[in-house]
């Protein structure tokens, strides 16, 4: 299987080096990996991310209920959404509370709210919300028709404002961080996934083209994948399949905090497994990792760590890479609970030292 | 389009060799492996007087993707690694038949000739 998206002659004409993505022929990328990694953090990027999945959920029938159907789908509760464009970041777990995707859910009205899910898990993903959207009468509609462009960094505000139409500027100009604002067919979110201020562009394929040209010209340059990774990766945002994956609950994924406990009524999909792993005491959780020496820290690498009392633990790396802006190699690592401030990284069968940081590396263009 | 030189010696697994005029071997990695790699970031040099035999993993390059080994082309004794690499890898990528080269080879067997040539490397990395 090899698709391609509809940027896919753009991706070849600005030289952007084709890789093979979950399925897709996308830009890893367009010459340095590491100079669109600065462009992002410093100026403006944009990132061809249309192989992700929108989905609209919507009203089949007059019963139909949106929000309760998100309610026992999600681990974190639409009823935070109470503002029309506000958006939740979520979990959806399976009953034995492993993360079947991470995802972003868009509260546009209470008969409409938008999801985007990733492209690597479209089908299950699909099948999953499908299985459970029709005890609540909801209709599951992938808009198939959207491309979806990012424009990340300091100066994506103002270049992407050049670039857009003036009804769609008129709809983003307003929207704080974690918004999103519809405008016809086209649909605007302050999101991301770098660690940067900018938007998230939905809008139709047909559309998608001229308006990668109008923000190569106002300054935006062409990103690849490789670049996401690492500002991801830098930003302590977390990667499906990576950092979390169906046999890890967000409990040790770092990312209880995208749980919602309260109120305790609420019967979602997984609580009752998160809550006896709870119970038990969890072991296990996320770490960030400054190599102190020099190598990359690698997915799948060995962590050993003091747990105290001269005891040694295990653990393992679950991304990691070279990051460009602190210049030494980082990476999220699950470990036992009880791992104190330092670690040794088996790489090659060396041991070498590393930090263990909270997960979070960079933020807006500032080493944190 | 990679740049393939004519007067190097290739290996399939992207090594590029030369002979030198006092009789070491330079080894390092093709033009077309750098761009596969992308942006080089750290290279784990073999040590100066280690003995291998051709086809053992002596090096590790790593782009800020994915690490990469190096074979050992051709058996023998390391002479001399390029230290520079160390605090620079992106040289690599930069200059990958000259100052990127990795390290230096005294020959222990006559297998610098069988390798391939540029015509070969180039019919091989078009496949």
């Amino acid at each position: 299987m090899s698709n391609k998206t509809v940027l896919f002659d753009k991706h070849v004409e600005y030289k952007g080096k084709i890789v093979d993505f979950a399925g897709w022929q996308m830009p890893v990328n367009y010459g340095s990996q590491i100079d669109e990694h600065h462009q992002v953090r410093k100026d403006a990027g944009m990132f061809d991310v249309s192989h992700m999945v929108i989905v609209d959920l919507g009203m089949a029938t007059e019963a139909s209920d949106i929000k309760a159907f998100l309610q026992y789908l999600l681990a974190n509760d639409v009823a935070k959404l109470t503002e029309r464009g506000k958006a939740l970041y979520s979990c959806m777990l399976n009953e034995q509370g492993g993360v079947i995707d991470d995802l972003i859910v868009y509260y546009m009205s209470d008969d409409w709210y938008r999801v985007v899910i990733n492209a690597g898990t479209r089908e299950k993903d699909l099948a999953w919300i499908n299985k459970h959207a029709s005890a609540y009468n909801v209709s599951v509609k992938e808009r198939d028709d959207l491309a979806m462009i990012a424009v990340q960094g300091p100066h994506a505000r103002e270049k992407a404002f050049q670039a857009l139409p003036v009804d769609v500027v008129e709809a983003a100009t307003p929207l704080k961080r974690f918004f999103g604002a519809d405008c016809g067919d086209w649909f605007v979110g302050r999101t991301g996934y770098t660690g940067e201020d900018g938007f998230e562009v939905m809008l139709p394929e047909t559309e998608a083209a001229a308006l990668w040209d109008k923000l190569a010209a106002a300054g935006v340059k062409p990103c690849g994948l490789g670049a996401r990774d690492t500002l991801r990766l830098e930003a302590g945002m977390n990667l499906y399949g990576s950092d979390m994956t169906e046999d890890t609950s967000p409990l040790i994924s770092g990312l209880s905090w995208t749980i919602a406990w309260s109120p305790e009524d609420r019967d979602f999909i997984g609580r009752s497994a998160l809550e006896k792993e709870k119970a038990a005491g969890i072991k296990q959780k996320i770490v960030g990792l400054v190599l102190e020496e020099k190598g990359v820290l690698r997915g799948h690498q060995k962590v050993l760590v003091d747990i105290g009392d001269g005891q040694q633990g295990e653990g393992e790396i679950t991304s990691g890479t070279f990051s460009p802006s602190l210049q030494k190699s980082i990476a999220l690592a699950r470990v036992p609970v009880a791992t104190g401030e330092t670690c040794k990284v088996d790489i090659r069968g060396k041991l070498l030292n590393a930090s263990v940081v909270k997960p979070v590396f960079v933020r807006d263009g500032q080493a944190v | 389009m990679s740049e393939v030189p004519s007067e190097l010696k290739y290996t399939k697994s992207h090594e590029w060799l030369r002979l030198e005029d006092d009789g070491l071997v330079t080894v390092g990695i093709s033009d077309h492996a750098q761009e596969l790699l992308g942006d080089l970031v750290f290279v784990e040099l073999p040590e100066a007087g280690l003995e291998f035999v051709a086809g053992d993993e002596c090096c590790v390059v790593e782009s800020v993707k994915a690490a990469s080994d190096v074979y050992m082309p051709i058996s023998g004794e390391v002479a001399e690694v390029n230290e520079a690499l160390v605090d620079e890898p992106e040289i690599i990528n930069d200059s990958p038949y000259d100052n990127g080269w990795l390290f230096k080879i005294r020959p222990s067997a006559e297998e610098f000739d069988d390798l391939m040539d540029a015509d070969a490397y180039q019919d091989e990395i078009a496949e």
